[in-house]
């Protein structure tokens, strides 16, 4: 994980702060820092996003690849997650640095995906046993500025939205074989429903109260911290508990009621601003990597 | 709570309040003369003949020497410059310190003042108990004393306003934004303190009470501090990021400036870009006037 030494005292300093529900860039604790989405960035994918909060830098990507469904889930397509840490991001994630944090953020991915209510994974399949989409999710951390998880889970469900899968279409020959024919035009083509798509909620606790959109040095003061996948309507998807610290019982049930809180308000300025900018379409100038 | 999304802005070309000449400003591989008369400075090099920059920047000529001032680069420290550090390791006698340039500096313990006066013997109990002094991750302002010929600098603190940090906020920007005054220490009038390090390490602290010179700079307070200096901490740090992104020098009048333009807005709504980018227009503007 990137991560900043502090001193005590700025660890004090931030306690109290926290405590005073006054962080050291003036947000109350459940506030999420600036944040800014772009759908769109990277041409050679179906689907792409990248979202910017504080100084926290993701861009995902994702392609559909036609592949064999599972063989216990016949009629289902699926999603494949990887998550890439550039090292641009920090020193540390140089070589095989960045590996553990990686697929420690993929695996909370394929968690919060894996219930059936996230997305609908049957619009995926093409045809049952044969054939299905399969949707390659490549996450890339360009910049780390803590709370990545949030961040990723937006930037995962920005792409989702983005997403053009071409409609294929299925015409079976003179001796039952089928033949799938792909559609080559750019209009003609299947969207995703991302709405009960998982926003993930990051709690830390610091001291007795527990912050959302934790900066780096919040990070640092924080023993653990709770993960909570909350779609649109409040269900919980994913729960999960990291970091060395423990928490007590009443501290976690707490928590989970402002991540629900929390994370039910993330969704609807999410997809406002997805429709608003599909609304835009073409007129917008991308401002993309260099703006 | 409060979710602020939106769609990233094209940055726009901010309408320049410059003086009467244009800043020269070069990318790298821009020839900035061809003329051979002239000599070679930092942040250039010679390419068949014509001077080339090697940075992107301002260039700067002083007499027959010409220089790029890059406008993002690491430290480069000269003797006499007030930084702010962070220490990464304790070694045999000295401290390395990051402080944002090239290589670690380094603190040794012959140039730090030590609890119990200045004038007293190093003895094998203070290399002992170097660690009490200062440990790994905290901060110290110090001054550069020199610099070694790899660039590398040797700073001490054998004054009683350097030393070790307590509590307060480390905000980080560009080296080349902080503007070289006479004193980086400054007591602001909005109710905190404000150390600008050469290095572009800015430490923002409530201003302090009266010091007791008994504990040599090593005590730090832990006792909390209340809201409304943390309020004003939070404020300056927001400005100061405000400034930053938009490239203005960074200074005490620029400063306590920007603080009074941000006052009709919640802090945390400072670093929304258009309230930034209102704040550091009015800041701007109050500075011309300033000068004009």
């Amino acid at each position: 994980m990137a991560t900043v030494q502090i001193c005590e005292a700025e660890k004090v300093y931030i306690m109290h702060g926290v405590r005073d529900d006054l962080r050291i860039d003036g947000r109350a604790c459940d506030d999420y820092r600036h944040m800014e989405v772009e759908t769109d960035v990277v041409s050679n994918t179906d689907g792409s996003a990248r979202v910017k909060m504080g100084d926290t830098d993701i861009l995902v990507g994702i392609k559909a690849e036609m592949g064999r469904p599972r063989p216990l889930i016949p009629d289902e397509g699926y999603l494949e997650f990887f998550v890439d840490c550039s090292a641009n991001a920090t020193p540390e994630f140089e070589g095989r640095g960045g590996e553990e944090l990686g697929s420690e953020i993929s695996s909370t991915l394929y968690k919060m995906f894996q219930n059936r209510s996230s997305l609908d994974l049957r619009a995926l399949c093409i045809v049952p046993r044969e054939h299905c989409w399969v949707l390659y999710v490549d996450v890339l951390l360009l910049q780390c500025d803590g709370n990545l998880l949030d961040a990723t889970s937006i930037a995962v469900k920005a792409a989702l939205f983005s997403t053009r899968i071409p409609k294929v279409h299925v015409s079976e020959d003179d001796e039952g074989g089928k033949e799938l024919e792909i559609s080559d035009d750019p209009y003609d083509c299947m969207r995703l429903q991302v709405e009960d798509v998982p926003c993930i909620v990051t709690l830390s606790k610091i001291g007795h109260r527990h912050v959302v959109d934790a900066t780096l040095q919040e990070a640092a003061c924080s023993m653990a911290s709770l993960i909570i996948a909350v779609t649109h309507k409040g269900n919980v998807t994913c729960v999960r508990k990291v970091g060395g610290g423990s928490l007590d019982p009443e501290s976690i049930f707490e928590m989970t009621e402002t991540g629900k809180r929390v994370g039910k308000a993330l969704h609807a300025p999410l997809m406002k601003l997805l429709q608003e900018e599909e609304v835009l379409g073409k007129r917008r100038q991308k401002v993309g990597f260099l703006g | 709570m409060a979710v602020d999304m939106r769609l990233p802005a094209v940055r726009k070309q901010v309408p320049s309040f410059s003086e009467a000449q244009e800043k020269h400003l070069v990318v790298p591989g821009d020839v900035i003369t061809t003329d051979v008369g002239f000599m070679r400075g930092h942040g250039t090099y010679m390419d068949e003949e014509k001077l080339t920059a090697s940075v992107a920047g301002e260039v700067e000529r002083v007499n027959k020497l010409i220089c790029v001032q890059p406008l993002k680069t690491r430290f480069n420290g000269e003797v006499g410059d007030v930084v702010v550090g962070r220490i990464t390791e304790v070694q045999l006698k000295r401290w390395k310190v990051e402080t944002n340039s090239r290589l670690d500096s380094v603190l040794l313990l012959s140039s730090v003042n030590l609890p119990g006066g200045e004038l007293r013997r190093r003895s094998v109990e203070d290399e002992l108990t170097m660690r009490d002094y200062l440990q790994e991750g905290d901060l110290i302002s110090a001054e550069v004393q020199s610099v070694f010929s790899d660039g590398a600098l040797s700073l001490h603190t054998r004054s009683l306003k350097y030393g070790k940090l307590g509590q307060g906020v480390l905000v980080q920007v560009s080296p080349s934004l902080v503007k070289r005054q006479k004193t980086h220490f400054h007591n602001l009038m909005c109710g905190a303190s404000i150390i600008l390090g050469n290095n572009g390490y800015i430490w923002l602290y409530p201003t302090p009470g009266q010091q007791d010179e008994e504990a040599g700079g090593y005590y730090t307070s832990l006792e909390p501090i209340s809201l409304a200096d943390r309020e004003v901490i939070s404020r300056l740090r927001n400005c100061i990021l405000a400034l930053a992104a938009h490239k203005v020098l960074l200074y005490d009048t620029s400063v306590l400036y920007c603080y009074e333009s941000s006052k009709p807005h919640k802090i945390k709504n400072i670093l929304k870009p258009e309230v930034m980018e209102e704040i550091v227009m009015e800041t701007r503007q109050r500075l011309l006037e300033q000068v004009g």
